[in-house]
Formats: structure tokens, C-alpha cells, sequence
């Protein structure tokens, strides 16, 4: 039989991805696989003979080179004698340095490191993380892509994320020989919007190597490594491969960070039925062996197959904590997309968000995902908003500053203009004012004029020929006047100069400095310690731009004709049975003129008198005084009344009918919805309030729910109820309203 | 003075004296008005090897020895040619080359002086031997 309830959760977008049981023999299995080996060394003279149930004669390419780089055996007497139990209570105890750690890890063997970490739970694994990160302060990454290669948009785009406060911006290709041109427009855009921030073309590494050798770029990702000897070498590398790549690069002034995560070995078929942490443990001992200063890890493009089995989620927060563990930066996914569900999604996000990590995305989408060239969107420019509204909840910095509009369409332009000047002065196809100003307001590419995508490959090539370089780019800004830029883009080739960001989780800020874990370690050790959002910073991230003043939401205390006026008496009670007293509260119709509905309380009162008239009953208006809380309001106007009914009426609509015999936290009817509220609704209280007045029989005004009524006007409700009780009188009496002027009746 | 490499990191803003481009142009003087009046050009954007060494330096006395090697590596390839950088990576590649061909691209770095990046191609060589990684000729 089919439950409805069942139907509809199965429509929800979680739906559209499977969730599998695990099947180790794929290596479909997230930590502590059934066939992962038993953590094992074993060292004769010297030489290791044993590790992770291989004999060295049997060590694949990817043992072998952990093995010549990546065990320091001295501190792997120490280490591999430890308790599992022992190191994981180490990972999580802040009076254990972090030094200390990263010491013990270097004589870990791939299957004890991950065993240790498949011990910690999630909450532990975050608090590892932010003990273990390399850099003091966590950071972000951008992609800026889109899918007509426009330079204008690619520059603009750029210019919003450095703007944003993204530390590394990277983009690529969908035809390969744009390289150079989406290189350049990235490296205008992004010094236009905040000097220093680092960029990257993810290409083939030849032309990586030449887009860097130029100046146009500053570093790389590319560089993946896999936790199988077959994967590695489907993937046409090995681990000496690699590194000797990762040395080329930094000797072309290029950064480099590794890629690996898990998922991959699964998805490309030889997991070898091991454990998706264990491959990734094999892979991160390589990436710190062959020497990179940094990783980019937590599965990456496999997100969606590693959250098809139980444990998922952790086991990619575990990757991440695995490789701060072992001293690499760590640039920890949230790119690719993860789930079509907004709730997993964000819930998967916080494990890296809440700690904080080097960077908390390896691309942050700036540009609507429909641009996203890589695949990835898995947070766009339409949740940009979402995002800085979560960092300001948890008081946490996740490396993107909120940015008033006018300030990003100012910088969108600027880059857009220098990108134009830029192409001018270089002689590469012309950049129109059109394109300029779809690339400055526009959404997405589809807004942006075609180029002549034939004549725009051709000027790439010949751009390449010609050898114009990062030092051409500065001087194109410098003649036409784009001083500011000129000077940024300049500041980064002196930066290749000095390679200060080869350095471990090197960033550069707006005035030229690196930070790297050398001058800017993280020395977390427990409460008040490491790197804590306070101070300007935390002014910055709290100051979105649609944050108002409290009062703004309620406005000014009103001025104008008064709706009512007070007798200069007490009211006293009433003896005419068919009588209905209407009890307002301190502010009503004076401080505050409105209901939360915005409805005008002299339109409200008209209405409710209208219905205590209609009902047969006749109506008569008092102020309490004494108390702003609707129940006592409207019991205190019940005994005033003739009949002993009342209605009350706070300030912002919330109203009750009461009767005097009743307790007064007891009543007749309680209309808690103020703002679904229209005049009719207060039409037919006043009607069932002279329906109680005269016995007879009355059926409930019917009411509507809105439960999201709270989140959006529980703050007004706040406010206006502080303005309430700011016109309480305590102990005075009730008194007698008069409406300032008279209101015609539908019965008169 | 001398350097000190717990002291000096980064360099560019401690130690701008102990840095130059491959043409021995300060690091200070690296500016617009140098490349306005042509003073300064593309080739010489580039860190010397001198500079990535301390460089490595900096990074073994933060006690990160994987990455001093890479580093060291990198001073040596820093006056490689981009050919020969190109060519022994495609080398390495799985099954790309014979022993004697590994061999030859490690004797070709070490007569441009990268003698710690040659032992690393020999090393490989010898790794690839043992897991069917070579062509054999």
C-alpha cells in the first residue's frame, strides 16, 4: 500500500541521488573496509621489510615511495607503539601541541592513520581539524568560469570574488587554447578587486607550465594522486611523476597543492576492495613524500559517490583531518556538487565551515552554477547570501565578506574596463561597452554579447608566440591609466621573485605579505586561543548588507490627528447586559498606530465595534493601562463589562475574548495570529464577542496557521511589544476612549 | 648579514636584500618606473636558484623535510630548460621509457648541476623496474 506521506518525501530532491549498502569488494565502503590490512611496520637494519601486511617484495609503486619519502623511521619507533586508542584521545586534547602531532604522524603507516582516525566522531574530527589546520586564519577559494569564456564577465567575476575576500581564485578552460586569455582576464580582474590574491588556470600541464613560466598565474592544483598502484598509473602518472612535476612547478614560481580524496579509486574501478579512508590515508602519505606543501582533498569530484555509503560524510571530514595531520594545507571540497538536497548539502559543509580550514572550499562558485565550466556549483552565487548569513549564526569566519551592491557593480566594472584596456593595448580582439556592461549587472553568460570565439583562440595563439607576459599586463594597465591595478599586477610577479608562497598554506594579503604556517602557524590549544572572529573582523562579517537597526523595523513613535481620546476619568463597571467591553493596550491607537498587519488601529476598532453592533451587542472602548499582556487586558476589561465580555487588543493585533468569571490566563477565544489579521477577521470577534455577551450559541471565528508567521516578524513582535510596555502605567486605572473621530457603524 | 631561516621568512618583506631576479636586479627595484624605462624584462620574473635554496631552507628548519627536498629539487630545475623539464616528465610517466632512456634524462639534469633530481630519476628507475613500469627495449 502506498502512504501518501511516503510519496511525497519520495518527490523530494534528496530522492534523485541512491543510497547504496556498503560492498567492500568495490571498495564501495567508507572507513575500517573488512580487507584493510592491520597497521604494520617492521624495520630491519634500517630498512622497513614489513608495512600494512605487504612484505617489501610485494610494496607497489605507491609503498615503495612512502617507504623512500615518506616514514621517518625514527619517529616510527615511537609512534607505530602507540595505542590507536591513545593517538585518537591526542588528536583531540588541546594541551597536545599540535607540533606534536604532526611529529608522531610522520612515523605513521597509511593503515594507522587512517584506523585512528576512523576512531573520532564527528564532533572529535572537528575539533582535530581546527587543532590541526596549518594556517592561523581558515580562508576561501573561488572558481570563476562561464560558459561563453567571456573575458569581460571572467574579469568581473574575478574582481567580485578578491572583492569578497576569496584568497585564491581559479578558473580553466572549456576549449584549451583560451588559456592564456581567461589566465589574463582572471589575473586583471582578480588584482582589481583586491591585490594579492592568487590565481590559477586548471589546464594540461604543459600549458600550465607556460601560463606560469609567464607570469599569467600563480598556482596549481592539478597535480592528483590515487591510494591504488593501477589508478595511478590509468591516471598515466606515479608518485616519482608526480613529484617531480610538483618540483617543476615550484621552480617556475608556481604553488602547488596535490589533489586526491576519496572515491576515486572505486569510481575508477581498482579500490582493490579496501576502505575509502585507508585508500585516502595511502594517498595523503604520498602527497606529503613527494613534498607539496598542501593537498586538495575531501573526495572533490567523487563527493556524490562517497556520500552513497553509511559514514560518508565523516569519512571526508576524516580525510581532511587526516591530511592536517600530516602538516599539508588543506583546500577541503565543498566544490563539487554533493547532493541535491539543500539540508545534506549544508549539513555535510559544516564539518569543514564550523573548525575552519585552510581553505574552506576548493571553489566557491561566485557565478550562478550554470557557468560553473568545472562541474562544481555546489555553492553559487545565489547562495552567497546564505553563506554569510550562516557564518554571522555561528560566529564563525569561512573566508567570504559581505560586500554592499554598489561597491561590487564599482569593482565588477572597474575590472571590466581594465580587462578591455588591457586586450586593447595587446592587440587581442576588441572588448565592447556592451560586453562590459552585461559583465558589470548581468546574471550569467547568457546575458553576454558573443564574441568571435575563432578570432579570440587565434590572438591566444599568437599571444603565446609573442611571449607577452604578467610584466605586458601591467604595463597595458599602467598607459591607460589603471595605476592601482598595474601596481597589484606588478606586486605579483615580485612575488614569483621572492617564492615566499611556496611555503606551507601560503596566502597573500591586500598589502603585499604573505602568511604562510611558517609566520602564521595555527597555535590552537583550547579556549581563547588560535585564530577567533572578534574584533573588526567580526564587525565586518556580522554587517550584511540587508542588516537594519531594530527601530528601522518599526519606526518613528507616530505623530498626527490622535485616533482616540481618553476621558479624564477611571472607567468604572458597566450595569447594560448586552454590553461588550473593548480593552486596548497602553500604546494602542497613541505610540503605536498599527497593527503588526499594518492595519490602522482606528480602522481596526471601527471594524470591531462594527461587529459587536452587528452581533446585536453594544460596544464600549477601554483602555488598560496597567499591564501590555492580552490576557490580562482583556480580563480586565471583562470585569468592567456589563455583560462580562470583553475583547482585548494588544498594539500589534493579538486579541482575546474574555469573560470576567474566567481565570485570566483562561478564555473564551485567543486569535495568537496577528498577522493573518484583516478588518473582517476583527469584524468577526467583535461579532462572536456580542454573540458570548448575549447567550448565544458561537462557533469559533476560523482562524488560518502560518508557522513561518514567527521567523519573519517575531523580531517586529519584539519590538513593538518593547514599545508596549513602554506605556504601561503601573497600578493606574482603566479609563474610557472615546475614537477622536466618530466612525460610522453599518448599523447606523 | 646572514640568513636565518627561522628569522627571515618571508622574504620579501624581511630579507628583500638577500633576493634578485636571475639578472641580479633587487628585488626593490622591481617597480613600475624599472619597467616603464624597460629596465626589467620577462625573464628575469622569476625566483633565482639561490632564493628557492633558501627557500628550502626555510622549510627544513620548519621541520617540513619532504618539502625542503621538493624545494631543492625545484632550486635545481629553476635553470632547466623548459624542454628538458617537459621531456624527463614525460618520461616518468608509466611505461614511457627504457632503463637506459631513464638513465640518459638523469645524466642530461645532472650535467645542468640538478645532481639531488637525477638521483630521484634513478630512484624511480629502479621503483619502475620492480613494478613492470619500464619500456623494455
Amino acid at each position: 500500500m502506498r502512504s501518501r506521506r511516503f510519496a511525497s518525501r519520495d518527490r523530494r530532491e534528496l530522492h534523485r541521488e541512491p543510497l547504496v549498502s556498503p560492498f567492500p569488494e568495490l571498495g564501495l565502503v567508507a572507513a575500517d573496509g573488512p580487507n584493510d590490512p592491520a597497521p604494520e611496520l617492521v624495520v630491519e637494519d634500517g630498512v622497513v621489510a614489513r608495512m600494512d601486511g605487504r612484505v617489501a617484495s610485494e610494496f607497489d609503486v605507491i609503498d615503495r615511495f612512502v617507504v623512500a619519502h615518506g616514514l621517518d623511521l625514527e619517529a616510527a619507533a615511537e609512534a607505530m607503539a602507540l595505542d590507536d586508542g591513545e593517538l585518537a584521545r591526542m588528536l583531540v586534547d588541546v594541551d597536545v601541541p599540535r607540533a606534536e602531532l604532526v611529529r608522531l604522524a610522520r612515523g605513521l603507516t597509511p593503515a594507522k592513520l587512517a584506523r585512528v582516525i576512523g576512531l573520532l566522531d564527528p564532533v572529535e574530527l572537528m575539533l582535530a581539524l581546527k587543532k590541526l589546520r596549518a594556517r592561523r586564519a581558515p580562508s576561501n577559494q573561488a572558481h570563476v568560469t562561464n560558459l561563453k569564456e567571456s573575458p569581460a564577465l571572467l574579469a568581473a567575476d574575478a574582481a567580485e570574488a578578491a572583492r569578497r575576500g576569496f584568497a585564491e581564485i581559479e578558473t580553466t578552460v572549456g576549449v584549451a587554447r583560451y588559456a592564456p586569455l581567461n589566465a589574463i582576464a582572471l589575473l586583471v580582474g582578480s588584482q582589481t578587486g583586491r591585490p594579492g590574491v592568487m590565481t590559477q588556470c586548471a589546464v594540461e600541464e604543459r600549458r600550465n607550465l607556460e601560463l606560469a613560466i609567464r607570469g599569467l598565474v600563480t598556482y596549481a592544483e592539478t597535480l592528483s594522486v590515487y591510494g591504488t598502484e593501477p589508478v595511478f598509473v590509468d591516471g598515466d602518472d606515479t608518485p616519482w611523476s608526480k613529484a617531480f612535476l610538483g618540483a617543476a612547478y615550484a621552480s617556475r614560481g608556481v604553488k602547488v597543492r596535490f589533489t586526491s580524496g576519496t572515491g576515486s579509486e572505486a569510481l575508477m574501478g581498482y579500490a582493490q576492495g579496501l576502505s575509502m579512508l585507508y585508500l585516502e590515508a595511502r594517498c595523503l602519505v604520498v602527497v606529503r613524500a613527494a613534498g607539496s606543501q598542501g593537498v586538495q582533498n575531501g573526495s572533490i569530484s567523487c563527493v556524490a559517490l562517497v556520500l552513497s555509503v553509511p559514514g560518508g560524510t565523516r569519512a571526508i571530514l576524516g580525510e581532511n583531518v587526516l591530511a592536517a595531520w600530516l602538516d599539508l594545507e588543506v583546500a577541503s571540497g565543498n566544490d563539487a556538487i554533493a547532493s541535491h538536497s539543500e539540508i545534506r548539502k549544508t549539513a555535510k559543509l559544516m564539518g569543514q565551515f564550523l573548525p575552519g580550514t585552510d581553505f574552506v572550499t576548493s571553489g566557491y562558485s561566485v557565478m550562478p552554477r550554470g557557468d560553473n565550466t568545472f562541474g562544481g556549483g555546489n555553492f553559487d552565487a545565489d547562495d552567497l547570501d546564505e553563506w554569510l548569513t550562516v557564518q554571522r549564526d555561528w560566529q564563525v569566519d569561512a573566508g567570504i565578506e559581505p560586500v554592499a551592491e554598489d561597491e561590487v557593480v564599482r569593482v565588477r566594472e572597474r575590472a571590466a574596463r581594465a580587462v578591455q584596456a588591457v586586450f586593447e593595448e595587446l592587440g587581442l580582439p576588441p572588448v565592447g561597452d556592451d560586453e562590459v556592461a552585461a559583465a558589470t549587472t548581468g546574471y550569467d553568460s547568457s546575458e553576454m554579447p558573443d564574441r568571435d570565439r575563432a578570432a579570440d583562440v587565434e590572438a591566444a595563439d599568437d599571444l603565446l608566440a609573442r611571449g607577452v607576459s604578467g610584466l605586458d599586463v601591467a604595463l597595458a594597465l599602467d598607459r591607460r591609466g589603471f595605476d592601482e591595478v598595474a601596481e597589484a599586477v606588478l606586486s605579483m610577479q615580485r612575488q614569483r621573485v621572492s617564492a615566499d608562497y611556496l611555503q606551507t598554506a601560503a596566502v597573500i594579503d591586500a598589502d603585499g605579505l604573505v602568511h604562510s604556517a611558517v609566520n602564521d602557524p595555527n597555535l590552537y590549544t583550547g579556549p581563547g586561543t588560535g585564530y577567533r572572529l572578534e574584533g573588526e573582523r567580526w564587525q565586518l562579517l556580522q554587517s550584511l548588507p540587508q542588516v537594519v537597526a531594530p527601530a528601522e523595523l518599526v519606526g518613528g513613535v507616530p505623530a498626527g490627528e490622535p485616533v482616540v481620546t481618553e476621558r479624564d476619568e477611571a472607567a468604572g463597571k458597566g450595569d447594560d447586559p448586552a454590553e461588550v467591553v473593548v480593552a486596548v493596550g497602553p500604546a494602542f491607537a497613541d505610540a503605536i498606530r498599527q497593527t503588526i498587519a499594518d492595519l490602522d488601529h482606528r480602522d481596526v476598532l471601527a471594524a470591531v465595534c462594527d461587529g459587536v453592533r452587528a452581533g446585536g451587542a453594544t460596544p464600549r472602548l477601554v483602555r488598560i493601562r496597567r499591564t501590555a499582556d492580552v490576557a490580562f487586558i482583556a480580563h480586565d476589561g471583562a470585569r468592567l463589562s456589563g455583560s462580562g465580555v470583553a475583547l482585548g487588543i494588544q498594539s500589534k493585533g493579538t486579541a482575546v475574548i474574555h469573560r470576567a468569571d474566567l481565570e485570566p490566563l483562561d478564555n473564551l477565544e485567543l486569535f495568537g495570529m496577528s498577522p493573518l489579521y484583516s478588518l473582517e477577521s476583527y469584524r468577526a470577534m467583535g461579532r462572536n464577542a456580542a454573540g458570548y455577551a448575549l447567550g448565544h450559541r458561537v462557533g469559533p471565528v476560523p482562524t488560518e496557521l502560518d508557522n513561518y508567521a514567527r521567523a519573519k516578524l517575531i523580531v517586529k513582535t519584539t519590538l513593538l511589544h518593547a514599545r508596549e510596555i513602554q506605556a504601561v502605567l503601573p497600578g493606574a486605572e482603566p479609563v474610557e476612549l472615546e475614537l477622536a473621530v466618530p466612525v460610522a457603524s453599518s448599523q447606523a | 648579514m646572514s640568513f636565518d631561516p627561522k628569522r627571515d621568512y618571508p622574504l620579501g618583506t624581511r630579507r628583500p636584500d638577500l633576493v634578485s631576479t636571475p639578472g641580479g636586479v633587487p628585488l626593490a627595484e622591481v617597480t613600475l618606473d624599472a619597467l616603464r624605462a624597460g629596465r626589467i624584462d620577462a625573464s628575469e620574473i622569476r625566483a633565482t636558484p639561490a632564493t628557492v635554496r633558501l627557500q628550502a631552507e626555510v622549510a627544513r628548519s620548519a621541520d617540513r623535510a619532504p618539502l625542503a627536498e621538493s624545494l631543492e629539487r625545484a632550486a635545481e630545475l629553476a635553470g632547466v630548460p623548459d624542454d628538458l623539464l617537459l621531456a624527463v616528465y614525460t618520461a616518468l610517466r608509466p611505461r614511457r621509457a627504457t632503463a637506459a632512456e631513464l638513465e640518459e634524462w638523469a645524466a642530461r639534469l645532472e650535467s645542468h648541476g640538478a645532481v639531488k633530481t637525477a638521483a630521484f630519476v634513478r630512484e624511480a628507475a629502479a621503483a619502475y623496474d620492480e613494478r613492470g613500469l619500464l619500456v623494455h627495449a
